[in-house]
């Protein structure tokens, strides 16, 4: 073994945790937003609404991440109208072209676990909420989505999980995250085996950060089912 | 613009509408070869996931932790770099020198049968446990060996209960093997960035390759649920 190596190679890989956790992060929070409006689509009571949702969730779930992303960095300087518009200053980034690819995607898995969690809040209860006279906003602020958390909770650190995995593509196009910082290293020094080793361990830590906080999270939210 | 859209990706001349589905049909040999060892690796896994004995259950664990907690993409580099240099070192000492890689679609195969195998190994090990253990009971009871329990109780059931994760699994090996495509095999997605690179229509190319996926995945799924009625059908519950 041969540690001075390995400590500096973990020091290099280590430089790239800010940006893995960046992509991850923002992702993470702008394919919510969207998940959460496509799971509104798909709830919906318009029948080509759900449709939407579900060609959308189809297109997404169906396809290769790797095609997405290459389909937004290669393929988006194609249409004029993009190329015309605000933004354009961003698309021409490899880094926006990663968040908004891994936004998209995660957005549709997201969306089915929101449809599901929402689904499984029991129709008694809303049943009960309506008899009370509550309805709308006040139904779902009180009864539906507290529920829904509880239920989706789990499910979504699953998918936090995963779309930490997958923000190691974006080193194919050209960004140096922990992936791409071990790529370079491993082209300089042909060391590949240490090398991956340490950038497989970070991302192992990485996940058992996450892993661990939404574990705590959901045993703050659920102190009713604690035993 | 010279060329329409429909030119390019037909079966003309300049058409590589022939390549593109070649590339497709490695795509889908990949991903079955994948998914076969995966479902050897998961069915070991499992096992010892299941064992008795601490140590085993320890490896087992070992096994899935690693290999669904690292991004795909570097267990494929990691295989794509240290197989090469593995072998060359092996070859060096068998007194052949010179440099020798694996065929990168052997590589591929081994990194996303591994990956699969792990979450394959879930999969089996969550089927067993659905099992009721009466069953198991009375097959001993009806004095079978352990081989011949397997082969008529606990295989057949597990494989059933295993079945709607297994279609999961499938899918994501299916798209998985697009990541072969950064270690120079030439299936669809190389195949479409070969393409996109002669004729400058990345948007055309990559979007033909997301719709060959699609129709992939989308008929081994009915494939998948047709079974899993079929199955449901005739074990009535």
């Amino acid at each position: 073994m041969d540690w001075p190596f390995l400590f500096a190679t973990a020091k290099t890989l280590l430089t790239g945790v800010p940006l893995t956790l960046r992509l991850a992060a923002t992702s993470l929070c702008a394919g919510f937003a969207l998940a959460v409006g496509i799971a509104a689509l798909a709830g919906s009571r318009f029948a080509p609404a759900r449709w939407l949702a579900a060609l959308y969730v189809m297109l997404f779930q169906g396809t290769p991440l790797l095609v997405q992303i290459f389909i937004v960095y290669y393929g988006f300087g194609q249409i004029d109208f993009l190329r015309a518009s605000f933004a354009w200053p961003f698309l021409q980034q490899a880094y926006w072209c990663a968040i908004l690819a891994l936004s998209l995607n995660t957005s549709a898995y997201g969306a089915e676990i929101i449809r599901g969690a929402v689904a499984a809040v029991p129709p008694r209860e809303i049943e009960a909420a309506r008899a009370m006279g509550m309805s709308g906003l006040l139904l779902r602020r009180r009864i539906i989505w507290p529920q829904a958390l509880q239920y989706g909770l789990a499910n979504y650190g699953n998918e936090a999980i995963l779309l930490l995995k997958a923000t190691s593509l974006a080193s194919v196009i050209t960004l140096m995250d922990v992936t791409g910082l071990a790529y370079r290293l491993v082209s300089k020094t042909y060391r590949s085996e240490e090398i991956f080793t340490v950038a497989g361990l970070i991302y192992l830590a990485l996940t058992f950060v996450i892993a661990t906080g939404v574990h705590l999270l959901e045993r703050r939210l659920t102190p009713c089912r604690r035993v | 613009m010279s060329t329409p859209a429909f030119t390019l990706i037909g079966f003309g001349p300049e058409g590589w509408g022939k390549l593109l589905l070649l590339a497709a049909g490695l795509t889908l040999v990949a991903a079955v070869c994948s998914f076969a060892l995966g479902s050897l690796l998961g069915a070991a896994g499992a096992a010892l996931k299941l064992a008795s004995s601490r140590s085993l259950r320890g490896i087992g664990t070992f096994y899935t932790t690693v290999f669904r907690g690292i991004p795909e993409i570097l267990v494929v580099y990691l295989f794509y770099f240290g197989g090469s240099l593995a072998l060359t070192r092996l070859m060096h000492l068998a007194g052949f020198p010179g440099f020798f890689s694996l065929p990168s679609f052997i590589i591929g195969v081994v990194a996303i049968g591994l990956v699969s195998g792990a979450y394959q190994t879930e999969a089996y090990r969550s089927a067993y446990l659905r099992l009721e253990r009466g069953q198991i009971e009375a097959g001993k009871a009806c004095g079978m060996s352990s081989f011949v329990l397997l082969w008529r109780v606990i295989a057949p059931q597990t494989l059933r209960f295993a079945l709607p994760a297994l279609g999961n699994i499938w899918q994501s090996v299916l798209k998985e093997t697009a990541l072969l495509s950064i270690i120079g095999l030439v299936e669809l997605l190389r195949q479409s960035t070969i393409a996109s690179g002669a004729t400058r229509q990345p948007l055309l190319f990559y979007g033909v390759a997301a719709l060959l996926y699609l129709v992939m995945g989308q008929i081994t799924a009915l494939g998948i649920r047709t079974v899993e009625k079929r199955l449901a059908r005739c074990w009535g519950r």
